[in-house]
């Protein structure tokens, strides 16, 4: 694929998106669409519905009792909630990185071939590849080549961020969804994974949620930003962050409140 | 009054509290250890002079346990309970485990609790009633099947196995689905974010983080297997002879309650043998176990 296409591309198209938990409407009628080999950056006050639309989008929510939703969610123009979709072929395209690091309790090579094993990869030399290239891609390779068959509970938080990253592309997603990656983390490794995300977008689309707003200004070409379960706007991350056309936005960035 | 750094009257005799309180906590551990080292020694001075006079080979290895001709070989009683002991655990511990999963993942909370409630209940069960089921429901089927293959029907040790199986069942499943339901949900949520089922996640993420708790929950197993005697006695026919899934067979368990009471002499020493035996079996397995374990969490 060439730059150009690449450019200004749809990856993820949300239309009428309402979820409940129950009787918590959790998201209200979201139309939200995620650019190709960009960073989309979701902000808002906690509990507005970040997380939930995030797992919307590989379908992590359907894991969970009780949840209704409607609407659709089209990646690459396939309905996600469409019938006769496989949820594991989903997630092998939508990668997803948690709040706070959580690698298996596995040594570091198997945490990395976790997925593409369970995808059917088996052979040895295949396996090595990709654990190279995830290791490379998630930019913790030098840190841990030497040691890949101990522990991954040993590395540091930050480490262990890098490596669920590096776990994620191993599947060689499309899409990474990426959940307050950095807010367990110390400034040192938040620095060196906002450095790899705005690495990694040259090949994969991300999503990522923040609390953070330089750290939203810094990383994101695109920010969306919740309030109460609704989109209340998005844009091009400079727009937001200079001109936001809605008050509530402007409040809520400018730190009057959430 | 102003209160002046960070002591205040009451520092003193909190302290004391503290170290009578430690004091009493290292009595209770000192007693603890001394009772396990007491037993030890005991056992080894009483069974120790036994298997001195019949010659530790021919004691370990001799093939005839026949006290009345002065013959004590307890060679078939080892193997029978390895066999025994062994073949439970192999069966016992997969199935142990598919049901603790079972109760811990697939079925809604409340009906989980209910059978979790009945399965402790069942751990709690006296042997002898598991000897009594045996010989009223495994034996009879077991009896047709030697009956079904020319053999002369008795108690056998596939008889044992299968009520051994049933015994350390309850333990197993408790422990497991303890261990499997302390395992944080994030594994089982990452594994699931990478694109597997929820029956593969479960198997490959949640279900090894659990091992160092199954492993103890088998480390139980194999005690109690291997310590069994009650229910063993009623449904194994007994034999001492070397072990044969559809023969009688004597565990190493067996003798000391079967020939106590009439035994006398060397005869009765050879029995304090037997326990000594038997201690050290549980020792060496519960430390290469645990060893293991170790292992396995490192
Ligand atoms: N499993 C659940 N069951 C019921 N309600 C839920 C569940 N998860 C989230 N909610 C509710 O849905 C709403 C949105 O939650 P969500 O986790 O998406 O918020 P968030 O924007 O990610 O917040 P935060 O910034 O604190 O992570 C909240 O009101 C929350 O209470
Ligand atoms: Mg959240």
């Amino acid at each position: 694929m060439n730059e150009v296409e690449t450019q200004n591309k749809v990856k993820i198209h949300t239309k009428n998106l309402d979820l409940f938990y129950g009787d918590v409407h959790a998201l209200k009628d979201v139309n939200l669409d995620i650019q190709s080999h960009n960073v989309t950056a979701l902000i808002g006050p906690s509990g507005c519905g970040k997380s939930t639309y995030l797992k919307t989008l590989n379908r992590m929510n359907d894991t969970i009792d009780g949840v209704k939703i409607t609407g659709d969610v089209f990646l690459d123009n396939e309905n996600v909630y469409g019938k006769g979709v496989d949820v594991t072929i989903l997630r092998k395209k939508v990668g997803m990185v948690f709040q706070s690091p959580n690698p298996f309790p596995m040594s570091i090579y198997d945490n990395i071939t976790y997925g593409p094993r369970m995808h059917g990869v088996k052979k040895r030399i295949e396996l090595d590849e990709i654990v190279e290239k995830s290791l490379k891609g998630a930019a913790i390779w030098d840190e841990v080549k030497d040691r890949m068959k101990k522990s991954a509970l040993s590395l540091s938080g930050g480490q262990q961020q890098r490596l669920c990253i590096a776990r994620a592309l191993a599947t060689q997603p499309d899409v990474l969804l990426m959940d307050e990656p950095t807010s367990a983390l110390d400034p040192i490794s938040t620095t060196k994974i906002e450095e790899l995300i705005a690495e990694l977008k040259k090949n994969y689309s991300i999503v990522i949620v923040t609390h953070n707003m330089q750290q939203a200004a810094r990383i994101s070409d695109d920010t969306a930003f919740f309030l109460l379960g609704e989109l209340i706007e998005n844009h091009k991350t400079e727009t937001i962050f200079s001109s936001p056309q809605d008050k509530r936005t402007e409040d809520y960035i400018t730190g009057r409140f959430g | 009054m102003e209160q002046m750094g960070l002591t205040t009257g009451r520092n003193k005799s909190k302290s004391t509290v503290e170290r009578i309180m430690n004091i009493i906590f290292l009595i209770c551990g000192l007693a603890a250890v001394i009772c396990v080292i007491c037993m030890t020694v005991y056992m080894i001075i009483s069974g120790w002079p036994a298997i001195q006079k019949i010659g530790v080979f021919e004691f370990l290895f001799g093939q005839v346990w026949d006290p009345e001709n002065s013959e004590f070989g307890i060679a078939p009683m080892i193997l029978s309970s390895i066999i025994a002991t062994f073949s439970a655990i192999l069966v016992a511990l997969p199935l142990g485990i598919l049901v603790a999963v079972f109760l811990s993942k697939l079925i809604p909370g409340r009906l989980s609790s209910i059978l979790r409630t009945l399965i402790d209940l069942l751990a709690g069960i006296p042997s002898v009633v598991y000897g009594l089921l045996g010989a009223i429901l495994i034996v009879p089927l077991i009896f047709e099947l030697q009956t079904s293959l020319g053999l002369p029907t008795s108690g056998c040790l596939l008889s044992a196995i299968i009520i051994l199986i049933i015994m350390i069942l309850p333990t197993i499943i408790s422990v497991s689905e303890t261990a499997i339901r302390a395992v944080p949900q994030q594994y089982e949520d990452a594994s699931l974010a990478l694109g597997s089922t929820k029956l593969q996640s479960i198997f490959r993420a949640t279900v090894p983080a659990a091992k160092s708790g199954i492993v103890a929950g088998m480390v139980l197993g194999v005690g109690r297997a291997i310590g069994e005697a009650m229910a063993v006695i009623m449904v194994a026919g007994n034999a001492a002879i070397m072990p044969e899934f559809l023969k009688p067979a004597r565990l190493l368990t067996a003798s000391i309650p079967i020939e106590w009471a009439y035994s006398s002499g060397l005869h009765r020493e050879a029995l304090y043998g037997i326990g000594l035996v038997l201690f050290i079996f549980i020792m060496v397995i519960n430390i290469v176990l645990n060893m293991v374990l170790k292992k396995a969490v490192n």
